[in-house]
């Protein structure tokens, strides 16, 4: 079973994080980066499935310098090898081009069975990087799963469990398949001491735009199929009436809701 | 008037407000046609009608549903590549996003998801986002192929406008790759009675602050007729269901009023509720981060806050 997770590198929710006002992206070089937080369910997933069976974990990243420490902490964690797709010409890709990347990435590896991915970045947040990298890959993608089972037999499958809000559906696709994983999947591990000295050890290769066949033209930001026209920090929100309840909380709680018009 | 396609949202016919949304978003854009996906469509057309849809395209075989999304994007694709439409419009649902998501690639089309408004702008679309915890809001365009936009719920007051609602019957066969993943079992869910979270006019959560005991919150919100939601600690603590997780891996809510019970204000939860217009907090702790966003605010124990609250709401209404 070789299975492909994709992790990206994302400036800290808990910073200040902001935009370069010079061409309206995501500011990533004065913010403090990570490996996205729901990358982790995504790089545990992958882990527990190759400890009860067998196969190799590589993961793949598209992004800057630093992104090399989103691989770092997967392979600590345990992952096998790591894939950094790093090109200068990538600044200020959206979702199209990231996954038309590693679309490319992931054909060059050969082999795949199985590409499991965070349910969102935690700086993107759009969630649409899984679907359209299953489209290029001609995979069925199985998104948001809360649960994953694995049949990797021949004529393998991938079955989740998916929460929704009308009804709880269990889906099955045949592999080679895409699975975005939710944080209800599991619980990440940390990277132990031992995994922390091994993941030295680990190979890393590092992939330029040439090495995949992609244009420069395709990627970046002046290919970009959508463009930020603007942004504008929201105005702080100010701070209203704070009551300490003396027996009357729950009054004037009502009474604040009437004077809104919400009774 | 070019037409915009509209994926309507409905479950056995029954439409969801977000179609009227789209459909009342999509009168901006030019001509509103509705594509209807699945049974039901005598059910539909009524309410298709009421809000301005002047066509429905519509595709019965259930085979198209039980296989996800693929089929739903690549009858949207041949749509598109027929009718030349200004722009599409689909519900920012994690499956709406995924029909786009497929369907952006197919057509090399831009795609912009959860815009919380959309205009037409000199021959385009110009939508907004809220980002980054809804610190920062966005402008945005597509550049390239058919605007695609995934609009997240409460983004426009329906407003009604007669349209014709002809339906024409859409000749199409998902491809054999379409149905690479099956909905083997689907377990539905208890209904509560409330309204739905994402589409409240009011929503209450609860958090690790109830101990596991949500009824205070529960009789607060249907004072209000409010939607209960929760945090993540009482998710995880399995005291709520997931489906009702308020924050960045929950719901995104932007309701009028937003109650916060027992919640300290996590910038997670921040991330599914910054955007409400009102806020309220009632937190034992006076420097729980979440008394930094509110309009008002109790400090107090929520065992006692709610109940009374709950008593004067429903006797101001007797
Ligand atoms: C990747 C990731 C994703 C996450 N996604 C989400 C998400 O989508 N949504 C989310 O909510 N969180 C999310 N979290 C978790 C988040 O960081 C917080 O841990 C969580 O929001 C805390 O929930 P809480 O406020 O209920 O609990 P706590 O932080 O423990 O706060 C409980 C509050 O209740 C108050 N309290 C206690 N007793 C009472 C009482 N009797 N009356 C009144 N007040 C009382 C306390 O003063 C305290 O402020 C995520 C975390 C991670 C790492
Ligand atoms: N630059 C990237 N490198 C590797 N994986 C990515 C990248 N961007 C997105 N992903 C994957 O796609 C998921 C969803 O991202 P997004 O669509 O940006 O919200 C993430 O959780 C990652 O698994």
């Amino acid at each position: 079973m070789n299975i492909v997770v994709c992790v990206k590198y994302v400036p800290d929710a808990q910073a200040e994080r902001t935009f370069n006002a010079s061409d309206n992206t995501t500011d990533r070089e004065n913010v403090d980066g990570l490996l996205s937080e729901l990358d982790e369910y995504a790089v545990e997933e992958a882990l527990k499935i190759v400890e009860a069976g067998e196969g190799e974990v590589t993961v793949l990243t598209v992004g800057p310098d630093q992104a090399a420490d989103a691989i770092k902490k997967a392979l600590q964690m345990g992952a096998d090898k790591g894939v950094h797709v790093n090109d200068a010409a990538i600044h200020g890709s959206d979702a199209v081009a990231t996954s038309l990347v590693l679309a490319e990435a992931i054909k060059k590896l050969g082999d795949v069975d199985l590409v499991i991915t965070g349910m969102a970045s935690t700086d993107g947040t759009m969630g649409v990087v899984p679907t359209m990298l299953a489209e290029r890959l001609g995979l069925p993608a199985v998104t948001f799963a809360s649960e994953l089972t694995v049949d990797g037999g021949a004529g393998g499958t991938a079955t989740i469990r998916r929460d929704g809000d009308a009804s709880t559906q269990t889906i099955t696709a045949t592999l080679p398949a895409l699975v975005s994983v939710t944080d209800q999947i599991n619980e990440p591990r940390y990277p132990s001491f031992k995994g922390i000295m091994a993941a030295k050890k680990k190979p890393v290769e590092t992939w330029a735009l040439s090495d995949l066949g992609v244009d420069a033209s395709q990627v970046g930001l002046d290919a970009a199929w959508t463009k930020v026209s603007s942004f504008d920090a929201r105005p702080p929100r100010t701070q209203g009436e704070i009551v300490n309840d003396e027996g009357d909380g729950g009054s004037k709680l009502a009474a604040f809701l009437s004077e809104r018009k919400f009774v | 008037m070019a037409e915009v396609l509209v994926l309507v949202d409905h479950v056995e016919g029954k439409v969801r407000k977000t179609t009227a949304e789209l459909l009342t978003i999509a009168r901006r854009l030019g001509e509103p046609s509705a594509v209807f996906v699945g049974a039901g469509f005598d059910a539909a057309k009524e309410s298709l009608a009421r809000f301005g849809a002047e066509k429905v395209y519509r595709v019965e075989s259930p085979e198209v549903l039980e296989h996800l999304v693929v089929p739903q994007a690549e009858l949207l694709a041949q749509l598109v590549a027929e009718k030349s439409p200004a722009a599409v419009l689909v519900p920012a649902s994690p499956e709406g996003k995924e029909v786009a998501a497929r369907l952006a690639v197919k057509t090399e089309s831009g795609l912009i998801t959860d815009a919380v408004d959309v205009q037409a702008a000199d021959g385009g679309v110009a939508t907004t986002q809220s980002v980054f915890a809804g610190s920062y809001t966005v402008a945005a365009t597509v550049t390239k192929g058919t605007p695609i936009i995934a609009v997240k719920p409460n983004s426009a007051t329906p407003e009604e406008a007669a349209g014709a609602a002809a339906d024409e019957v859409v000749d199409f066969t998902p491809s054999d790759a379409a149905k690479g993943a099956r909905i083997t079992e689907s377990k539905p869910k208890q209904a509560t009675g409330r309204p739905e979270l994402t589409e409240a006019a009011i929503v209450v959560s609860g958090g690790r602050g109830t101990g596991g005991d949500f009824s205070k919150v529960e009789d607060f919100a249907d004072s209000l007729g409010a939607a209960v939601g929760a945090s993540r600690a009482a998710v995880d603590a399995g005291w709520y269901p997931h489906t009702s997780q308020v924050g960045q891996t929950g719901k995104q809510v932007s309701p009028q009023l937003y109650v916060a019970c027992g919640i300290s204000g996590a910038i997670q939860h921040r991330a599914g509720m910054q955007t409400s217009k009102t806020i309220v907090a009632v937190n034992k702790d006076n420097e729980a981060p979440i008394f930094e966003l509110v309009d008002f605010g109790v400090v107090g124990d929520l065992f006692t806050v709610l109940p009374q609250a709950t008593e004067a709401i429903k006797a101001s209404k007797d």
